[in-house]
């Protein structure tokens, strides 16, 4: 540690300043807010029409919005330094009241998820661990030399099973894959050999089988349904086979907002949460999910770019693992709704209607702007 | 060195990062691109089968049920009316547990074990097109209240409204009317199931069968835009039903009233036509039953019931029942025989009361045979053969005629043939021939059937609406009207028809027959054994003149299968009793044909009943009360 010759230069005061080349205010960076500003507002105009024109579902996610804006703000003050500093007792903290689910949790639809404290807050653990292993594994990395070598490999794979398993065995299979995936993609970017890759993939290959086996019944459901939802039309097949037809009959242009006949007649289940954009296709046609797909490109563009600026590998590993994190929200709900995903619960990022998922999205946004507005003046 | 080692590299670091990211990015553009690539194609190349599928999915069609065309009489009286029905109606989609949903109906409503299992068949599938089918029929308000309270524990069960076939007359018109039946699953098959989709009866006998597609109507729809729990959010657009035609029918109730009070209660049946149109005026079968029974599906007690009886109310006599004509076939013959110029007028035989074919032993007896050979009519001509109703003669005289002519003559008064227009179930009788016997016995024409034929037993059957119908082609002189039950046809692809050789007899053929029928009825106080053989019973104080003739059948068989029991057997092997007539002689306004089942002698109980009929239509149900006024201003 003691050779890192950045670490010997004096933190933060006197003679540095934090970065002022270009615009920022409260440490946020103006690109992410525009860009984020503009997928929330077409998104509060597509969550108006699936909930049926219903003000009061618009004003909801409007009072949530706020609240991730106000969550995002405070956190991009936080110097990026405390982040890293505090990674691995989040980390803990998080595992700790994950744990905390199997004797106090609130047992909903048969999966314990929620810890309850009465009359202060709910909230789900696993959102927190959405951020906590990135920011674990971001800071394991920080601190050793890249590409990694076997041992860190297994240690950061020991880091990201840990909490994954304990959500999967919840059971919250999805959530668990995408901590999973988010944590992974921090291996990816910290330079996880390719070969260590083939083999892990080689590895799940050969398991796949048994996996299929490992799975519950209503999971190979979905993978089948996926496959093929005709199966059972009115049962397991209806969702995906209802979204199809409504993204199929928006056509180009669509069929105008608010005139969308699937969403609007209930024929197309979760219209304001997980499957809003059958909706947007439906009304708004291919147009409106390329405008969408653009403005998430360009907010991925700019997060990546916050991640090559950023100066150190805690930063940089944190702000891409989120950034790609973010992408593979996008796809995987998108995917999942068009019919070449199986159905998972994963909600379309700052579009679906819902809760604490919001919260966590802006709070990474947050990490990325206290990452990126924090940076100081290279001496070189 | 060590500690050179041990630096981290930051600008390789930074490397392995840039190469990531970029590989990264590179792979969500990818995917990315996958899923324009995935929605463009659902938006492109499945964009019209998705449209069709959402069209069909927001859009319900629902059929509207034309309302049936109502059936009246001549006087515009209800024969088939429809009236509000409610139904218990399931939607399967939205039952939650078929078997919590029945046990708690039954404690709600009755529910027969046919019910149940009809509740168990319909939530059985599911389709999620929301269409209802009924499970109770015609609730009562009690039921009806008691469901509406219970309402909520019962999702997807709901009373509807329907109007369903009334027959307000009962019993008394079923036989002409006819009746709908509730649509089962084998008519489904045959049906235009689209002209039937809001519609749960069919006209399955008499009228209600012959004009099914006309007081069917067309079915209306409307296009209805639902929600995906099959809620109906607005209707969008549709076609109305158009209703059934009503039809008025040649009917007259009050005359049918007549005919059944006539018939007092005894099996038998009575056909009235008006000569001037063929119109039947009167169409009864005794014994009857309620139709109403069967429109919303008969339980199977109360069916067993009904086909059990031996009086056979199922049975419509006056069109299926077939029986031997008996004398009331001699006034046939005669014009047969006067138009072929085989006898004249003039002619006439002696009768010993008995008729011997030359070199037979075998005696044909006259009705007034006695054992001593004696009795007989003395002589004989045709007049005297039709109002004495002798049998010797019309042994002879169909002797002379021969069976080819007798078989190939009588067709001309329908004979042997359904000449009747709308009612689809009416029987064709038997006019047997040499062909005929050869084909279905495989024996040859006897001489001796000839002679039995001469007075209308041995093999020819014929039905009481046949008999009507020759009384009318006598009435008209000739002129042959199809019998008929309803006025404004609209079916005028119907045609016509008329048996073949109807209305081509002589002008000079009728006023004997006729007069000789006459006799049957007015000639009176004559000594024993010249009186018309109905005078006594009918003649004496008749105020119009009637033409008429009695017969008296043979009882050869027991019909429809009718079980075999000893206590009726007595009764049930009387003869069956004839009488055909027509009044008023001068201008036809009625021709009838009455037939009582095991009734006795034609003259003694038919012709009274006869009498009655016409009595009722000449002077009330033609609204005067004096019969000679009523036949001066008719003329």
């Amino acid at each position: 540690m003691s050779g890192d010759f950045v670490r010997r230069l004096p933190r933060g005061q006197s003679g540095f300043r934090n970065h002022r080349g270009e615009f920022t205010w409260f440490n946020l960076d103006p690109w992410l807010l525009l860009i984020l500003l503009s997928i929330v507002s077409f998104g509060l105009v597509v969550l108006h029409s699936a909930s049926d024109g219903n003000w009061v579902v618009v004003e909801a996610q409007l009072v949530r919005l706020g609240l991730g804006f106000g969550l995002m703000v405070l956190i991009a003050q936080i110097p990026p330094y405390f982040l890293l500093r505090t990674a691995p007792f989040l980390y803990g903290l998080g595992l700790i009241l994950l744990l905390l689910i199997y004797p106090f949790g609130t047992e909903v639809n048969g999966s314990r998820r929620w810890l309850r404290v009465p009359g202060v807050l709910n909230f789900q653990p696993s959102e927190l661990m959405k951020l906590f292993l990135p920011m674990v594994l971001a800071w394991y990395f920080h601190e050793r030399h890249l590409p990694p070598g076997f041992r860190p490999v297994v240690v950061s794979c020991l880091l990201l099973l840990l909490p994954a398993g304990l959500i999967i065995v919840q059971p919250d299979l999805g959530t668990g894959l995408m901590i999973a995936t988010s944590g992974f993609l921090v291996l990816i970017l910290a330079g996880l050999p390719w070969r260590y890759m083939l083999r892990g993939g080689a590895l799940l290959l050969i398991l796949a089988p048994a996996l299929w086996f490992l799975i519950k019944d209503y999971q190979r459901g979905r993978i089948l349904t996926m496959f093929d939802p005709e199966r059972d039309p009115l049962g397991a097949g209806w969702n995906i086979i209802q979204s199809k037809i409504a993204i199929g009959s928006g056509g180009f242009s669509g069929k105008g907002l608010f005139n969308g006949t699937q969403s609007h007649l209930d024929f197309l289940p979760e219209s304001s949460t997980d499957f809003i954009i059958a909706v947007l296709a439906e009304e708004l046609g291919f147009l409106g999910v390329v405008s969408l797909l653009v403005l998430y490109g360009l907010f991925i563009l700019r997060g990546l770019m916050m991640s090559l600026n950023a100066q150190d590998t805690f930063g940089r590993l944190l702000c891409g693992s989120i950034t790609f994190t973010f992408s593979v929200y996008v796809f995987v709900n998108i995917g999942m709704v068009s019919g070449i995903l199986p159905v998972v619960g994963v909600p379309l990022p700052l579009v679906s209607y819902g809760g604490t998922a919001l919260l966590t999205l802006f709070a990474g946004f947050g990490l990325m702007m206290s990452i990126h507005s924090h940076r100081r003046i290279t001496l070189l | 060195m060590r500690e050179a080692l041990a630096l981290k590299d930051h600008h390789s670091e930074s490397q392995i990062y840039v190469e990531r990211a970029a590989t990264g990015a590179g792979l969500v553009i990818v995917l990315f691109a996958l899923l324009i690539f995935r929605v463009g194609y659902l938006q492109t190349v499945q964009y019209s089968d998705a449209v069709a599928r959402s069209e069909k999915n927001r859009v319900q069609v629902v059929a509207r049920p034309p309302v049936r065309g109502l059936i009246l009489d001549r006087q515009g009286i209800l024969l088939a009316e429809n009236r509000p029905s409610r139904n218990l109606v399931v939607i399967p989609e939205q039952i939650l547990d078929a078997d919590d949903t029945l046990s708690d109906l039954a404690a709600v409503l009755e529910m027969s074990e046919e019910d149940t299992a009809r509740f168990r068949r319909l939530s059985g599938r599911t389709t999620r097109r929301f269409e209802s089918a009924p499970v109770l029929f015609d609730l009562s308000d009690e039921q009806v209240a008691r469901f509406e309270v219970n309402r909520y524990r019962f999702p997807g069960l709901s009373v509807q409204a329907k109007l369903v076939r009334n027959y307000p007359q009962g019993a008394l018109m079923a036989h002409a009317v006819g009746s709908v039946r509730r649509i089962n699953d084998q008519d489904a098959l045959l049906l235009d199931t689209s002209a039937y989709a809001a519609t749960d009866h069919i006209g399955k006998l008499g009228v209600e069968r012959f004009y099914e597609d006309a007081l069917l109507g067309q079915v209306g729809y409307d296009r209805v835009e639902v929600n995906a729990r099959g809620r109906m959010m607005r209707v969008l657009d549709g076609v109305k039903p158009v209703n059934g035609q009503n039809l008025t029918l040649y009917l007259d109730a009050g005359l049918q009233a007549a005919a059944d009070r006539a018939l007092a209660g005894r099996r038998g049946a009575v056909v009235a036509i008006d000569p001037k149109t063929g119109g039947i005026l009167a169409l009864l079968s005794r014994p009857s039953y309620d139709p109403n029974l069967f429109v919303q599906g008969i339980s199977h007690q109360n069916y067993n019931a009904l086909r059990a009886s031996i009086d056979a109310p199922l049975f419509n006599r006056a069109i299926q029942g077939q029986y031997q004509p008996g004398s009331t076939l001699k006034p046939f013959i005669g014009l047969i025989a006067l138009g072929n110029s085989t006898i004249t007028v003039s002619d006439s035989i002696e009768d010993p009361g008995w008729y011997q074919l030359p070199g037979t032993e075998r005696l044909y007896r006259d009705w007034n045979w006695t054992k001593t050979n004696d009795g007989g009519h003395g002589r004989v001509n045709l007049e005297k053969a039709i109002y004495r109703s002798c049998n010797v003669y019309f042994y002879d005289l169909a002797v002379r005629l021969g069976i080819d002519r007798l078989s190939n003559d009588l067709k001309q008064f329908g004979f042997g043939q359904a000449s009747v227009l709308d009612l689809p179930d009416a029987h064709e009788g038997l006019l047997p021939s040499r062909v005929w016997k050869r084909a279905s016995r495989n024996l040859p024409w006897y001489p001796g059937d000839t002679v039995n034929l001469g007075i209308g037993h041995g093999d020819i059957l014929v039905t009481p609406l046949q008999m009507a119908a020759a009384a009318a082609a006598l009435a008209n002189r000739g002129r042959w009207v199809t019998p008929r039950m309803a006025q404004n046809q609209p079916f005028d692809q119907v045609e016509r028809f008329a048996p073949s050789g109807a209305g081509q007899l002589p002008d000079r053929v009728w006023a004997p027959i006729i007069g000789a029928m006459e006799k049957v009825v007015h000639r009176g106080n004559q000594i024993y054994g010249e009186n018309g053989t109905a005078w006594s019973y009918i003649g004496r104080d008749i105020d119009y003149r009637m033409a008429g003739k009695s017969g008296t059948a043979q009882v050869v068989e027991i019909e429809q299968g009718e079980v075999y029991e000893a206590s009726s057997i007595e009764e049930r092997q009387r003869k069956h009793a004839w009488f055909i007539a027509f009044a008023p002689i001068e201008d036809p306004l009625i021709a009838l044909a009455v037939l009582l089942e095991n009734g006795g002698g034609g003259s003694e109980y038919a012709a009274p009943v006869a009498r009655e009929i016409i009595d009722y239509y000449l002077m009330t149900a033609l609204g005067k009360t004096a019969p000679d006024r009523a036949m001066v201003s008719l003329q």
